[in-house]
This record gives structure tokens, sequence and C-alpha cells, in this order.
């Protein structure tokens, strides 16, 4: 299977509506309530600061890694995936205090939320566009990891335009 | 004020003066989605996550009531070499995508 079809099929996944629809009646709206990061528990804030830096990647994400329940979060699974990452993930689902206080630490609305050597990356916009540039090859290098599509950048770029 | 498409859209004109802007509501049973396009020279010299930090900074009340946001945001020189690319590749990335706005005139209807 290339990498080009794996590709469109990440892209229909986040289009498609149906692995939102699956966890319709599993999980309410985002909480109206505003913590500052300021005010952010600081055994909580440590044990996340741990977690985002001793790992390279890490994720957290709407479900597993092998069952996501999010086509966003899917969508961050395959992209790492084909880049051949690995990752530690936080499944948010199963923890709504992580899932809120993630939303303050971050500084970010909405999951996935991807982290690289401890930095905020963003969310599955950003990695998908990282992916499309060429990008995240490059930002993965950064960070001491070699991405198995490095080598189909360079030639894609050595024969384009 | 209440959320939808139209109140999102000029809140995102106001602030980003963007050259083009496409909005889908995808809303569904499970909450409000709004997948979204903005190009504005405002991005100008920022990475992607600035860009998509301002967007959600704007947006902080709604996207306490939205259910799933995406947002593509792009510069009118990124956004033209896009459009550029799309017009020589037949196999066109974009088409399958919710960014295909289905008028740049590259696919036979």
């Amino acid at each position: 299977m290339s990498s080009a079809f794996l590709f469109r099929r990440v892209l229909q996944q986040c289009a498609s509506r149906s692995p939102v629809s699956i966890i319709a009646t599993r999980w309410s709206s985002s909480s109206t309530e505003s913590q500052t990061a300021a005010s952010l528990d600081p055994e909580f804030k440590k044990k996340i600061d741990d977690f985002v830096k001793s790992n390279k990647i890490a994720i957290f994400i709407k479900g597993e890694p092998n069952a996501p329940r999010c086509g966003f979060s899917n969508a961050v699974l395959q992209i790492l995936n084909l880049h051949g990452c690995d990752f530690k993930s936080k499944n948010i689902l199963e923890d709504e205090q992580l899932r809120q206080n993630m939303k303050n630490y971050s500084n970010w609305p909405t999951f996935p939320q991807v982290y690289f050597d401890g930095e905020f990356i963003g969310g599955c916009d950003i990695l998908l566009g990282m992916h499309q540039s060429g990008e995240l090859v490059d930002e993965l290098k950064k960070i001491g990891i070699r991405s198995k599509l490095a080598d189909v950048n360079n030639k894609n770029a050595s024969t384009s335009n | 004020m209440e959320i939808n498409k139209d109140n999102i859209e000029k809140k995102l004109r106001d602030a980003f003066e963007p050259t083009y802007l496409n909005i889908d509501d995808c809303s569904s049973g499970c909450g409000l989605k709004f997948d979204t396009i903005i190009v504005s020279k405002k991005f100008e010299g920022k990475q992607l996550l600035a860009r998509q930090r301002l967007v959600n900074d704007l947006l902080k009340d709604e996207m306490t009531k939205i259910h799933a946001f995406t947002q593509k945001t792009y510069t009118p020189d990124e956004w033209e070499k896009k459009q550029e690319k799309a017009a020589t590749n037949p196999e066109c990335p974009i088409k399958s995508t919710s960014a295909c706005t289905g008028n740049c005139g590259n696919c036979p209807k």
C-alpha cells in the first residue's frame, strides 16, 4: 500500500463523520469552566511535565492507539505510523480531570494534542499540515527520529517542479 | 450570541480580513462542527501553531461549545502556490478532503 494511498485514507477519515458519530452518546460537550494555567494543580503539572519531557513523542488522544475513538485522533496516529514513530499516549476519555486540565496546560481547547520533546506542536490540523509540507520529517529529525518517509521526501523534492 | 456559520464567518472576517475564507458547517448529531480555510496576510511570518492560536483565541468562547473545529491557515502566497500545484497535479490531494472548494476548475464535473 503506497504512502500516498494511506495518506488519502487519513484525509478521508479526517473529513468523515462516522468515527465521530460512534462516540456521540459517550461524552458530553466541553466544559465551560475557565481555569487559567496558573491555577493548575502543581502535582498534576509535574506529572504531565514528566510525561511529555521523558518521551520524544507524547500524545493526548481520544481512545487508545489500537482503538481511537475520534477521526482526528486517528489521523494523528496514522500519520505517526506512516513515519514509523514510536510514541506514548494518554486517553483523555478515561480521565475527565486530565481532559480538562490538559486544555489549560497546553492552552489548547481540543484534542488530539501532540508534544515533541516536551514542546507542544499542535493538533491534527498542524500535524497534517507538517506532514503534507514535508516539515514533519525535519521536525522528527530534530528530536532524533529518522522518519520512514525521509527518503521519499528527498526523492519527491528532486523530481517536483 | 448563537454559534453558527455566519457569526463565526463575521468574526473571522473582521479579525483576519481574509483574501479567501471558506467555512463548512458539518454539524451533526454529536454537536457543532466547522471546517475552515482561512487565507490572510496576517498569517505572514507566523508558524502554524501561532496562526492556530490566533484563531483559537478569537473563538475562545465558541470553542467551549463546539464539538470539532478544523482550520487550514495560509498566507496569500502559500494559497496561490497550493492552487497552482493542484492545477498541475493530476492526482489532486485536495480532491477528497473538506478543503476542496469544487470550483478550481480542474476536475471535470
